[in-house]
């Protein structure tokens, strides 16, 4: 990355001048102009940057909204309301920052499951993905601890629940839940400390992370539909032939791919704000109260799947354990599956319909953790789907470990579909 | 919700047959019909809050002047229509009731009704206006079959007229269940005058949920038109820049 002593220079004397001492530019052209991109990314190849988008929104109406808001438990809540009515664009600031948040998980959602489809976790990008995963941890804790916030009953109360969940670990457990909240129950000490952790440090560590997986993933370069290595086929000029320069082929493609985010973000953010009850729910315009428990108690929708497998199973041990291995065994994808076909275009069809059915099995497990339901097949429902999530790492080992797939040839070069 | 309504609604018409279908099940959620750009609505649901709701419900969160500004009034009109307690035009619309003393009178203090639609839902607070009627076992002498055993009197009765239940025989061990309720003495409005009203004043408390709602779907055309016309540009500069790539 620093730049060689034949590296480009600026022409204007003084941005030379600069780069002499600190080649920043050449840096940012190393990275941009000089960063050769597969040309045949499809749409599953926005979320990327469109992640970013976002991280950046989330930091900018962050920064607003922390200098209106008061972090304590009297008054949180009715911060919120002075920030929604008397604050100058108040109720668009803290819309974008709430829309937003449900919205990152939506777009890194899907930014993970581009990863399976295309196999963009595999050789040689597995610690792509594990910083990725890591992301995904920090984020989740940052939307966790940002949900609190508002102080209203189901902040109160998932806090409660998901904080309570520590309590599972042998021996230290319940001390360990008082640790966390600082108090016996969730109070103004958790309320502040989580403050400072979704304003300060979490934010930081989702920047670093962001940089390390930037890093990693122009090391080994960008992954594509065909999952193949365009480095494998570089011109005389050492470019690769089927890479065209990141700027600003991609960075033009990718306003587009902007364009229709931001207008989809906009038709919620004007129009339907609290997304039918989804990303703003109706009991937290309730302030908290430690005395009256709200009649269901669930997380945000882009935690319910994780949920709902805690939920199904009777044991509080075996469900937390549950619910971490779930996230854990994500981590181990690159290992579990050893296929080195990357693209699911050109593997075993079995890949392919397992893939469906993870898809399926994680949207259902969510649909049925936000439990407006109270029938209780879905316990037994969400109880199968879980077996069946955790099958689809067995099923995946096994068939590729064992040479069961049934792959098809993979192209030399990448191809086109217009 | 949806679900037991429609539970409810099935088990009507099991049990009272054809003749009774207009009758719904007690404890049934209508559809409001709220309409925010319908502002006479608004305004008129303004009005009957600040005469009726507003002496012992605040709304914590709402300053006259805000109303005012919102819903087209003059500061005139609603220092003298709605600001029944003589504070500032800037100032919050707070119910003058002691939270102390209510609390002795009613077992609890009124809630501030600010939120009361997002945390609910408006069909929830139509229904509810709707669904009061006489218990003389309450200790208010009322209760309500959307909110059973609340402990808030009507205060629209003599709006709508005083409703009393219509219980089914009990079950051995089980107390009686309302069956229906009926409407033994008239209002002052007809039922559908009264609907009416019962939808305004929860058109006013939508209103009052979420005051940046006109501002919010102003701008919001505004803002999906431009990012229409970014998303078109972008669209062409990309097609512009890609043309040689094949």
């Amino acid at each position: 990355m620093a730049a060689a002593p034949d590296a480009w220079k600026p022409s204007n004397k003084i941005l030379a001048w600069v780069e002499d001492r600190l080649p920043i530019l050449g840096f940012m052209r190393s990275h941009t102009a000089e960063y050769y991109a597969p040309k045949n990314f499809n749409f599953m190849y926005f979320f990327g940057s469109l992640a970013l988008l976002v991280l950046v929104n989330q930091i900018v109406t962050g920064i607003f909204l922390a200098m209106n808001f008061n972090p304590s438990a009297g008054h949180a809540f009715s911060s919120i309301q002075y920030i929604m009515r008397d604050v100058d664009w108040g109720w668009l600031i803290r819309y974008m920052h709430t829309t937003g948040a449900s919205l990152f998980f939506v777009v890194v959602y899907l930014h993970m499951f581009r990863a399976l489809m295309y196999g963009s976790h595999k050789q040689p990008r597995e610690l792509l993905w594990v910083i990725g995963m890591l992301i995904y941890l920090a984020l989740m804790a940052e939307a966790f601890m940002g949900y609190v916030l508002p102080w209203g009953q189901m902040s109160f109360w998932g806090a409660k629940v998901i904080i309570s969940l520590f309590g599972a670990v042998p021996v230290i457990g319940n001390k360990l839940v008082e640790w966390i909240m600082g108090d016996f129950l969730p109070a103004g000490a958790t309320l502040n400390r989580f403050f400072a952790l979704h304003v300060i440090a979490l934010p930081l560590v989702l920047l670093l992370l962001v940089v390390l997986h930037l890093g990693a993933l122009h090391t080994s370069g960008s992954n594509n539909p065909d999952g193949i290595e365009i480095k494998q086929h570089k011109g005389p000029d050492g470019k690769p032939l089927d890479g065209i320069p990141f700027h600003p082929y991609y960075t033009v493609k990718d306003l587009v791919g902007v364009g229709f985010f931001l207008l989809v973000a906009a038709f919620i953010i004007f129009y339907q704000p609290t997304f039918f009850g989804l990303f703003l729910e109706h009991d937290n315009y309730i302030p908290a109260n430690p005395l009256v428990t709200p009649a269901a108690i669930h997380p945000v929708w882009y935690f319910t799947p994780f949920y709902a497998m805690l939920r199904s199973i009777p044991s509080k041990g075996l469900g937390v354990l549950t619910l971490f291995s779930a996230i854990a065994v994500l981590f181990f994808l690159p290992w579990i599956d050893r296929s080195k076909v990357k693209s699911m275009r050109y593997r075993g069809t079995s890949y392919k319909v397992a893939l469906a059915v993870l898809a399926l099995t994680f949207i259902w497990l969510g649909k049925i953790g936000i439990g407006e339901s109270t029938w209780i097949g879905d316990t037994y429902i969400a109880r199968a789907l879980t077996g069946v999530y955790f099958a689809f790492f067995l099923f995946l080992w096994a068939y590729t470990y064992f040479g069961w797939e049934k792959t098809k040839p993979v192209p030399d070069r990448v191809t086109m579909h217009e | 919700m949806n679900k037991r309504t429609f539970v409810c609604a099935l088990l009507a018409l099991a049990l009272a047959g054809g003749p009774a279908l207009a009758q719904e099940a007690p404890g049934t959620i209508y559809d409001a019909h709220v309409n925010l750009h319908d502002i006479a609505s608004v305004q008129r649901g303004g009005r009957i809050f600040f005469n009726y709701c507003a002496g012992c419900h605040s709304l914590n969160y709402m300053r006259y002047e805000r109303i005012a500004h919102d819903l087209g009034l003059s500061e005139k009109q609603v220092m003298t229509d709605f600001d029944f307690n003589g504070v500032k035009f800037g100032d919050h619309a707070i119910s003058s009731m002691p939270a102390a003393d209510a609390e002795k009178w009613f077992g609890k203090a009124p809630p501030d009704l600010s939120l009361e639609v997002r945390a609910r839902g408006e069909n929830w607070v139509f229904s509810y206006l709707k669904s009061f009627y006489l218990d003389p076992t309450r200790p208010v002498g009322w209760n309500n079959t959307v909110f059973p055993n609340a402990s808030m009197p009507n205060p629209l009765w003599s709006l709508q007229g005083v409703q009393t239940a219509v219980f089914a025989p009990a079950k051995a061990g089980h107390d009686p269940q309302v069956e229906k309720l009926e409407l033994s003495r008239p209002g002052l409005e007809s039922p559908e005058q009264f609907d009416r009203t019962a939808r305004d004043v929860t058109a006013f408390l939508t209103y009052v949920a979420e005051p940046n709602t006109y501002e919010r779907d102003r701008l919001g055309l505004w803002v999906i038109l431009y990012l229409v016309g970014f998303s078109l540009l972008a669209v062409f500069l990309k097609r512009d820049y890609w043309k040689d790539i094949h």
